[in-house]
């Protein structure tokens, strides 16, 4: 199911209505559709395009600006060795050497059966664990390469499964609330605030005419008088 | 009736032309500089003659500050940093630095870095000689590189559409073609993918650039990573000539520079006029140049021998053409002989052959207009409009054929008013346009009752609330509310669909103008010069300069000795004529009535029941083909003249090339017919064509050939003269924003100014009083009655339009547009289309009482309930098959084709 169905048309739906603008969303729908399919195919890619009134070029210009969004297919599961100074001083190429051979593909690749993506990552940030790895952005460290074999093993045989979800899904906890803040509240604070925002143009516009004014009475000299800032205030 | 005169109110996009108040002083290398506030450095600094060089920066795009090259030291409170000057806005007493060393040294950095990408494969490129990155390269580059790696790779070029080509090596990521895209064209089509060393333009998979402007993107390319597969390794630019000129491919005239290579024309560039095209164009005119070039062309007189036509010469064929008119004109008298056509011709042209028609023929039964427009009476009194009024109006209405089809360049002039300006666009049209989703209220109505919608729009007491026509009540309210209280309405008005007759608009047009005294109108009538042809009075019952037929009967009968006794017929009435043999005698003067009159059946009737029919035409078409004698006729870019726009801008057309074999400018062939007629019509050279226009024709008064050759008159002069007179001096070419156009030789200047010492024969304004031009109570604004009544269940009303590409002559003749044409079908609302039992992509019958055909029927969500939209001519067929000019509407029933559905 290529496009966004079911609930997550829902969700998409509803995440849009949090922005004032549609575009907004785009992010986020990337990755309710990588959620969803793993990673984002064109068809979802088109199907974001047509929720949000963008071009499919639109959206693929943001996604593939992101490294976290794959318009590539990737296996069930993403396994990243970061190869910066920390991790590397710590062994990482090693590692990265060890990791390869032993899933069969060079950074980059997928396994045959679907199951694992190996890439290269930069800093994640785990430095006082090096050498690091990143299953699904899920942290392992510091890691030998037993310890890499293992963690693999665990993940072909489901028994992290509680812990790491498939590639894509970002949080299997449901934010369900909404908006927490009423629609109409929102308009009206933000009737309000463009009432408001009007009202300062016009003041700073009257403000402005009134000096100019001045100058025009008195004889032009650099930075005048300021006008009384009157009238438009209720 | 002319309402008070509009104030100019391009303040919003050209910041020099705001009040005194708005000025700044700055200071720029330690000189002084003028501008204005919410100027950005780089435009004030070049104004003052101080030029930073740029990439990215285009004076007709929103900055973006991505290129980097225009760094210049502005000086903060922590002292002077380098900043973009494209990027930041011009403040009292600002104090910039654009020489020192630090900016230096990052202006060599910068094209250092900008370069070690680019290949460098100038001797193979086409931007090459007029690159603005070589060129910046060689003023302010480092001059050597310290990259010695492998530069990135990619596949080149790419065909991102039928007519644009990527190199993306070759880019250097200043997205001024993603942008215009984006802001300006509205088809964001192209994006930047990737990032980093990886960043790269390109499309969506399989979804080509198929933007109508995508020419633009070429035209502003500042390397060769664009390029438009017409010109594509044609010609190299040092090699090129080029004159300044206007595109007549549809009525907006874009300014265009026309470059030739060995009597070719290689490509059009857009000229930034600022007041029309503001250097852009559509890609149909920018590449239909091909026809002017095509092998088809006419090149030589052909007479109609034993049933075939067969070649001869000028004296030959004139003698023929002079003959048969004659033999006409006695026996069934002047009204006998009738003239088609004219759009396609210069204004010089147009008068000749107005001259000739009415003044030595004698006959008023003279139409440029294909039954596909308007009234010309109505056009012409109506109170005119620029589009620099119509961009910078209160509200807009929108009563008309779909811009983005018929004049591009307009739309997208008001598609920018609307985005960056909140223009309010009231759209009354018959199916959701290209400005739809632009418009502030779009009334979607039934075909032929745009009156209605009209009147309910405008009823003062707003207590109508039902539907009308088809429009929602709704809708009505949040248009009136629109238009409640705002001063300055410009109605855009031309045909919305040639399946109705044009008395539906007509109606609604003097509906409008009665109930909006103020309003000014800018004409969308479609045809090249049109709206020149009809100032010459190429039109029955009016005259040149704008007068009717009765007003301007004395004045023309003292000037030209003879004016037609009554009023003649419109191209409709011609072609009734003609086939009923009240015409005798037909001149089709670039005209195509067979493929262009809306009523094809009638049209063919007519030009079969002609005894005698003269062509004037560059191509042999499926009407000239049909005619005794066909005179060659030169086409544009062929020959110097003026072209008038819509808005009656009189502008210059350039001559760049030699008409193919011996054919010639149409006024040319008017004077040789009139002395063959005999008559001497007293024109030697264009420029005693121009010189009588400016004595005769009111409207044109002062509008002298001596005006029209000065500078100030290069973005063109409306007629009449003080209509709009603030327009700013035209703006200096810069080679940066359109590379290419580098020195325009100021056109016809030198090409028609009369010799020294060379006689020009002096025209004589005649006595009396001049006629006064047309205002509104003498245009009869179309009697029809009222709304057609509804039309039955089973049957669908039709809506036809013209996509940009489509069969005319122009398109088919050029090899790069000509497979852009898009085959026809039947477009319907989803809900009839389920209702009729069909399927979006079954093939359909489509019938009507003038015949029916086969096409394939899409669902369209924006075509209303009850109509059907159909392309009016396509290569394959169109709507002109069905319709009925003589009915007010059309209308088809659809039914699956059995076996194939």
């Amino acid at each position: 199911m290529p496009r966004l169905a079911g609930p997550n048309l829902e969700r998409a739906k509803e995440t849009i209505g949090l922005y004032p603008q549609a575009r907004s969303a785009l992010v986020p729908l990337c990755h309710l559709a990588q959620e969803q399919d793993g990673w984002l195919t064109p068809e979802a890619i088109e199907h974001i395009a047509e929720l949000l009134g963008l071009t499919p070029v639109e959206v693929l210009g943001t996604a593939s600006f992101y490294d976290m969004l794959h318009t590539e297919p990737v296996g069930r599961n993403l396994v990243g060795i970061c190869t910066n100074i920390a991790c590397l001083l710590a062994g990482a190429y090693e590692l990265m050497e060890h990791a390869e051979e032993s899933l069969g593909v060079s950074a980059g690749g997928t396994t045959s059966d679907g199951q694992f993506t190996l890439e290269e990552l930069e800093c994640a940030a785990y430095c006082d664990k090096a050498p690091c790895v990143l299953v699904n952005y899920r942290f392992f460290g510091p890691v030998d390469n037993a310890g890499f074999d293992q963690i693999v093993d665990d993940v072909r045989a489901g028994r992290l499964a509680e812990d790491i979800p498939p590639h894509g899904t970002l949080s299997r906890v449901r934010r369900e609330g909404g908006l927490q803040v009423p629609a109409d509240e929102i308009a009206t604070q933000r009737a309000a605030a463009d009432t408001a925002k009007r009202r300062r143009a016009e003041e700073k516009k009257k403000l402005e005419e009134s000096r100019s004014a001045d100058a025009a009475a008195t004889a032009p000299q650099p930075g005048g008088q300021p006008g009384p800032a009157s009238g438009g205030a209720e | 009736m002319a309402g008070a005169p509009l104030t100019d109110t391009r303040d919003y996009q050209r910041p020099e032309a705001a009040p005194d108040a708005d000025a700044v002083t700055i200071n720029v290398d330690g000189r002084p500089v003028q501008a204005r506030k919410g100027e950005l450095l780089i435009a004030a600094a070049e104004r003052a003659g101080t030029y930073i060089p740029r990439f990215c920066y285009h004076p007709r795009m929103k900055p973006v500050g991505m290129c980097r090259m225009c760094l210049v030291e502005v000086k903060g409170p922590r002292g002077f940093a380098l900043q973009p000057a494209c990027f930041v806005p011009v403040e009292e007493g600002q104090e910039v630095l654009t020489q020192s060393d630090k900016v230096r040294k990052a202006q060599d950095g910068v094209l250092e870095f900008l370069l070690v990408n680019h290949p460098l494969d100038c001797p193979v490129c086409d931007k090459g000689g007029e690159c603005p990155l070589q060129d910046q390269t060689i003023s302010f580059g480092p001059g050597e590189s310290r990259f010695l790696e492998e530069k990135r790779h990619f596949e080149k070029p790419i065909a991102i559409s039928e007519l644009v080509y990527l190199d993306r090596e070759r880019c250097i990521q200043c997205s001024r073609c993603t942008r215009f895209a984006d802001e300006l064209a509205g088809d964001p089509l192209i994006d930047f993918i990737g990032r980093g060393d990886q960043l790269e333009v390109n499309t969506y998979p399989d979804a080509p650039f198929a933007s109508y402007f995508s020419g633009n993107t070429v035209q502003i390319c500042p390397v060769g990573a664009l390029t438009a597969s017409p010109y594509r390794f044609r010609a190299r630019p040092w090699d090129l000539e080029q004159v300044e000129s206007t595109c007549t491919t549809c009525a907006v005239g874009c300014v265009v520079s026309v470059q030739s290579s060995a009597n070719r024309i290689t490509r059009y560039l857009g000229i930034d006029s600022d007041p029309v095209n503001q250097s852009w164009m559509c890609d149909r005119g920018r590449f239909d140049f091909e026809a002017v070039n095509s092998e088809d062309r006419l090149s030589q007189p052909l007479i109609r021998r034993d049933g075939q036509l067969v070649p001869t010469t000028w004296g030959d064929a004139l003698s023929r053409a002079a003959a048969g008119i004659e033999e006409v004109r006695k026996l069934h008298g002047p009204a006998a002989v009738a003239v088609l056509g004219g759009a396609r011709l210069a204004n010089e042209d147009a008068y000749a052959w107005a001259k000739l028609a009415k003044a030595v023929i004698g006959t008023d039964s003279v139409d440029a207009q294909m039954g596909d427009g308007l009234p010309a009476e109505l056009v012409l009194a109506l109170p005119q409009a620029t589009i620099d009024e119509a961009c910078g109006a209160d509200a807009v209405i929108l009563l008309g054929p779909d811009l983005k089809e018929e004049l591009p360049v307009l739309h997208l002039r008001l598609r920018q008013a609307a985005v960056e300006r909140k223009l309010p666009i009231i759209e009354i049209t018959q199916t959701a346009t290209g400005m739809t989703r632009h418009a502030a209220v779009s009334l979607i109505h039934r075909p032929g009752e745009a009156a209605s919608v009209v009147r309910a729009l405008t009823d003062p007491s707003g207590a109508a609330s039902s539907d009308v026509a088809g429009v929602p009540g709704p809708s009505l309210a949040a248009a009136r509310d629109v238009l409640a209280g705002v001063a300055r309405v410009v109605v855009v008005l031309g045909r919305p669909s040639l399946a109705e007759s044009a008395a539906a608009p007509a109606r609604a047009a003097v509906a409008l103008a009665t109930a909006f005294p103020q309003a000014r109108f800018l004409s969308a009538l479609r045809r090249g010069n049109v709206r020149g042809a009809l100032d010459m009075g190429l039109a029955p019952g009016v005259l040149p300069g704008r007068v009717g037929l009765n007003q301007g009967r004395d004045w023309f009968g003292r000037a030209w000795g003879q004016v037609p006794p009554e009023r003649g017929l419109d191209a409709s009435g011609i072609l009734d004529a003609s086939a009923d043999g009240r015409v005798q005698a037909l001149v089709l003067l670039g005209a195509n009535p067979i493929e262009d009159f809306p009523d094809r059946r009638r049209a063919e009737q007519g030009l079969d029941g002609a005894g005698f029919i003269v062509a004037v035409d560059g191509f042999l078409t499926e009407s000239s083909q049909k005619a005794d004698v066909v005179l060659p006729a030169a086409l544009y870019s062929e020959r110097p003249g003026t072209t008038t726009n819509l808005e009656g801008r009189i502008t210059r057309l350039g001559q760049k090339v030699v008409p193919p074999g011996v054919a010639w400018p149409d006024w040319m062939i008017a004077v040789e017919l009139g002395v063959r007629l005999g008559s001497d019509l007293e024109m030697d050279t264009l420029a005693e064509i121009r010189d009588e226009i400016e004595a005769l024709a009111v409207s044109h008064r002062g509008i002298t050939e001596e005006l029209l050759n000065t500078a100030a008159a290069r973005d063109g002069i409306v007629a009449p003269l003080g209509r709009a007179t603030s327009e700013p001096a035209p703006a200096a070419i810069d080679p940066m924003s359109d590379p290419g156009i580098g020195a325009v030789e100021h056109h016809g200047v030198k090409a028609t100014a009369p010799e020294p010492g060379a006689r020009r024969r002096l025209v004589t304004r005649p006595e009396g009083q001049p006629p006064a031009l047309l205002s509104l109570p003498d245009a009869e604004g179309g009697s029809g009655s009222g709304d057609p009544a509804p039309p039955d269940a089973y049957s669908l009303r039709l809506v036809a339009g013209r996509k940009l590409y489509d069969g005319a002559v122009s398109v088919r003749h050029s090899p790069s547009l000509a497979g852009l044409a898009a085959p026809a079908g039947i477009r319907v609302n989803p809900y009839d289309l389920d209702r009729l039992g069909l399927h979006s992509g079954d093939r359909v019958r489509i019938s009507a009482p003038r015949g029916s055909f086969v096409l394939p029927a899409a669902a369209d969500p924006g075509v209303p309930r009850g109509s059907a939209w159909m392309p009016f001519s396509q290569p394959d067929g169109g709507a002109s098959r069905l319709i009925d000019s003589a009915e007010s509407v059309t209308d088809v029933r659809l039914e699956t084709v059995q076996g194939e559905g």
